[in-house]
């Protein structure tokens, strides 16, 4: 069995301390990584033996719980899927995720995403209730695999870090909440897109994409959000001719 | 809890150069200006056939001038990048589900450059 593999990295953190700091700076710490490492392992590296003043997020190491997002080399990333290897140049640029405030060090103020997220009611609307005795919704695995693909989101934000159009507009609902509700919309038990249309119809909501396409590019979860606001806006638009052509159509 | 969060400021004019896939998006919504430019060009034919057969020619002259292939050229190229930057991302914002599959992603693409070539061999026969 070979001997595992040491290589010294400078890690460049963006650091910042609400109680002393007017802005963010950098601070480098020297690391010596093993090859197998990710970002977050290195991070950890410096919390535990060189610096305990260090700020993160981190739960769960395996990209399930979603809290690890930061920007590595500039890159929207989550630090336990950043694998040390793929950063030859032994220099490695951390910062905290884009687009959203920085409370201290690398971890930012969510609040923002999390508003939007609960205003699409990210949540089953049943068409009709029924009583438990009635029995389950049943689903037919077509219907399911009309939608899985979006349960996938772990709402990391790297999607909301890579987009431009939540860059300059702020006010834009964004990638996860807009796939989010995409995701209800398109599952067949459920029965609240017109409460949800409000909010994600409207010129801040999915109208204020324009296909990039960032979010799905960055996305580690292959959520593919770009292609969900996509078909939210075909659908949109549908809507529209239906009403202002076809009045009579009511649903 | 006394916070005083940090917000970094993107600048509103530059922030494209930031990343290549922004600069790729920006290279494809630049093309538009050269989309606009044509259709005013097509209106401006329209206008000049309305003026009767002089006009017109004299229009047609003005297309065979170096500065009129020139933009034709330009706007071949535009609208051809516009184009295929659009197919590329069709199975995102048309995915067709055909029993319990997804219908895979370069069949839709195929099938939009198979409709582009036809109508283009139409559209260079029948003017011929």
């Amino acid at each position: 069995m070979s001997e595992l593999q040491k290589r010294q990295i400078q890690l460049e953190v963006l650091r910042y301390n609400p109680e002393t700091d007017t802005a963010p700076r950098y601070q480098t710490y020297s690391v010596p990584c093993l090859e197998e490492w990710v970002v977050l392992d290195a991070l950890n590296y410096i919390k535990d033996h060189l610096d305990p003043t260090l700020s993160y997020r981190w739960s769960c190491h395996m990209a399930v719980c979603g809290s690890c997002g930061m920007m590595v080399n500039g890159e929207p990333k989550l630090a336990c899927k950043a694998f040390i290897h793929e950063y030859k140049e032994g220099q490695i640029k951390v910062e905290p995720i884009a687009n959203f405030p920085i409370e201290r060090d690398l971890v930012t103020s969510v609040e923002d995403f999390i508003t939007k997220l609960a205003s699409v009611k990210p949540y089953l609307i049943p068409k009709e209730d029924k009583p438990v005795s009635a029995g389950e919704f049943k689903q037919t695995p077509a219907e399911l695999k009309k939608f899985k693909q979006y349960t996938l989101c772990i709402n990391c934000m790297l999607c909301y870090a890579a987009c431009p159009q939540y860059a300059l507009v702020p006010e834009f609902l964004g990638p996860a909440a807009i796939s989010m509700a995409h995701r209800y919309n398109q599952d067949s038990r459920d029965g609240g897109r017109d409460q949800r249309q409000e909010v994600i119809a409207s010129d801040e909501g999915v109208w204020e994409c324009s296909f990039v396409g960032a979010c799905s590019e960055v996305c580690p979860k292959h959520v593919d959000p770009a292609g969900a606001l996509q078909q939210v806006k075909v659908a949109s638009t549908i809507d529209w001719y239906k009403e202002h052509l076809m009045p009579w159509m009511k649903k | 809890m006394n916070s005083k969060p940090y917000v970094r400021e993107v600048s509103k004019t530059t922030w494209f150069l930031s990343h290549p896939r922004y600069k790729r998006y920006m290279a494809r919504e630049v093309t538009c200006i050269f989309i606009f430019a044509y259709t005013f060009l097509l209106i401006v034919a329209l206008a000049r056939l309305s003026q009767g057969e002089e006009a017109f020619n004299a229009f047609v002259q003005a297309l065979r001038s170096p500065l009129g292939v020139l933009f034709n050229v330009a706007a071949l190229i535009a609208a051809v990048y516009h184009s295929m930057s659009w197919f590329d991302v069709t199975p995102q914002a048309m995915p067709i589900q055909m029993g319990e599959e997804f219908v895979a992603g370069n069949i839709i693409v195929n099938a939009h450059y198979g409709a582009w070539a036809v109508v283009s061999l139409i559209i260079l026969f029948w003017g011929m």
